[in-house]
């Protein structure tokens, strides 16, 4: 069972307990809905942008605990960045969970994001924890209205 | 309910039949490995049955020994392929006790028995203006392939409401027949909340408007008794892989004179008599939908599985899984936090479930660490779960192979679930 605690750390029930910025954004740029089509998963995620800056990110909607817990502590982490330093956590994120890098040598970078890496031990679970950034790195290449994980 | 199963390995001589889990597990080798180190708990018969060794067997010396193309063969091989294979229509003939062989048509499965229905009946008897009646507990299977040829019509798709239990209501049914109703489609048992529709009672409802009723057995047969002939149903549809079967082969049963009537669905080989450029005249029932070298293997498999099926009483197969249903449903609701989902009267051994604020996806990752195999999502029926108001469900659902210890073992892992979650 060190894998389940592994996988859901204390932080990510936290997270997904309480999500913070967990609330519609009326003045938002940029509105996009990711869509886990095969578990249900269903978010919009609201960005606001001031030059390069995200000054603000939201999100609503419903689905499991790794894909809430990532969309809140995705929220935190990014409120603030440029949209170059999102683009390179999004990298970052999306190559721990799924086992390409190890977590240790980026710790410091990723904050709380750290705690995901237990997800790369549950293969079928990347898509959870991926979901809320595939949908924001849309936002940030403009195009898209709807992210689906199919 | 009385008591004609046994658990144990010691079967108890005092009653009439006894119905043996443990020894129908040792005939399923999936049941001698372990999952992540953990004895195999199956709780996932609903999305597809574990195989015997008798339909493995089966399916490996056809292709060891018998093995050649159906059909108009005159070489040894090809006549004995070809018996093999019509010999399995008379299998599942008997199985459904249907009146003649011509009544069985070979199909990938019970999604595309339906497909083929809608888009030959469907097609030649559906106008601008006409109806279909289906259900609200529908697969996407039974409601998909209709709305496809509705839309083409222009003919109108109509839903037979349920209750808060997952229930039909019958009243609303009858009211909406009418002269425009061409067809009636319904599933007999809810993958998603097992309920069990009184399927008789709906047919000579339709029957006395002169509709005809197609059945979805895709979770019945492998759970209940069926005799399309005492249901009177006009169409019968069910896949081999939930009824231990192999996957990729399934069955559309048709009333001769319905089935004679009907236009072909794949034009290809073997539904033909003759051909040339100018015309083509077609094969008769039940050759005619057959077009193309069929799944000859899987015909053959899915006889060898119906035969080991029918070895027991299904009577008894079916008082065993009930006694898993009850045990494990009143189990699980002594847990607070679980709301079953789908509470009729009638169910098959189908349990859908919610655990407050905890998402069915998680509850089936730490119910897999356990070796539990359950399904987690909207069991493609988001029509049900949107009448739940609920994204999905978790989902245990019991087979032929499951004991009284594999309740024990999701009442275990949920609470270990819930452990993780407070």
């Amino acid at each position: 069972m060190d894998e389940i605690r592994d996988l859901y750390q204390q932080v990510i029930l936290d997270h997904n307990k309480n999500p913070h910025n967990f609330h519609k954004m009326d003045d938002a740029d940029s509105a996009l809905e990711g869509f886990n089509p095969l578990c249900g998963d269903h978010y919009t995620f609201y960005v606001k942008f001031d030059g390069e800056t995200i000054a603000d990110v939201s999100f609503e909607g419903s689905g499991c605990a790794i894909s809430k817990a990532s969309a809140s502590i995705m929220s935190t982490a990014l409120k603030g960045r440029t949209r170059a330093e999102a683009e390179r956590l999004f990298e970052l994120f999306t190559s721990i969970v799924t086992g390409k890098i190890d977590v240790v040598e980026h710790v410091a970078e990723l904050g709380k994001l750290a705690a995901f890496a237990g997800v790369a031990e549950f293969p079928v679970r990347v898509k959870c924890a991926t979901l809320p950034w595939h949908t924001l790195h849309g936002a940030l290449q403009g195009g898209a209205t709807r992210v689906s994980t199919e | 309910m009385n008591h004609m199963w046994n658990d144990s390995s010691t079967p108890d001589t005092t009653v009439g039949t006894v119905y043996d889990a443990q020894r129908v597990r040792a005939d399923f080798p999936i049941f001698s490995r372990t999952v992540r180190g953990k004895p195999l708990v199956y709780l996932d018969s609903a999305a597809s049955t574990q195989k015997p060794q008798a339909m493995i067997d089966a399916t490996s010396r056809f292709y060891a020994e018998d093995y050649s193309n159906v059909h108009r063969g005159v070489h040894f091989l090809s006549q004995r392929a070809t018996d093999l294979y019509e010999d399995a229509r008379s299998e599942v003939r008997r199985f459904l006790n249907a009146e003649r062989d011509e009544e069985i048509v070979f199909v990938r499965g019970a999604t595309e028995a339906i497909n083929l229905v809608a888009q030959t009946y469907g097609r030649s008897q559906l106008g601008a203006g006409d109806e279909v009646i289906i259900s609200a507990i529908e697969h996407h299977a039974n409601i998909v392939p209709w709305q496809m040829i509705c839309q083409e019509m222009g003919a109108t798709l109509r839903v037979i409401p349920i209750n808060d239990h997952g229930e039909l209501q019958l009243d609303a049914f009858e009211d909406m027949l009418n002269e425009r109703t061409k067809i009636v489609a319904v599933v007999h048992v809810s993958n998603a909340l097992g309920t069990v529709n009184p399927v008789r009672e709906i047919i000579a409802t339709a029957h006395r408007h002169g509709v005809p009723v197609l059945v979805d057995g895709a979770q019945s047969v492998q759970h209940l008794p069926v005799d399309v002939r005492d249901l009177d149903c006009d169409f019968f549809t069910f896949s081999g892989h939930k009824i231990y079967g192999p996957t990729g082969i399934g069955v559309l049963y048709g009333k001769k004179a319905l089935l004679d009537a009907m236009p072909p669905y794949q034009g290809g080989g073997d539904m033909i008599l003759s051909v040339s450029f100018e015309r083509t005249v077609y094969n008769e029932t039940p050759f005619k939908f057959e077009a193309g070298t069929p799944d000859i293997a899987g015909v053959i498999g899915l006889a060898a599985a119906l035969r080991y099926f029918r070895s027991f009483d299904i009577a008894a197969i079916a008082a065993h899984e009930q006694l898993l249903l009850s045990s494990a449903t009143a189990r699980l609701q002594e847990i607070d936090a679980l709301r079953v989902i789908g509470t009729a009267k009638e169910k098959a051994s189908v349990i859908s479930f919610t655990l407050c604020a905890v998402h069915p996806h998680d509850i089936g990752t730490i119910l897999d660490q356990h070796g539990i195999a359950v399904r987690a999502g909207h069991h493609c029926a988001q029509p049900v779960m949107r009448h739940f108001g609920i994204p999905a469900t978790a989902r245990a659902s019991f087979g032929m192979y499951n004991t009284m210890e594999d309740v024990d073992a999701l009442v275990h892992g949920i609470h270990s679930v819930l452990e993780v979650f407070t």
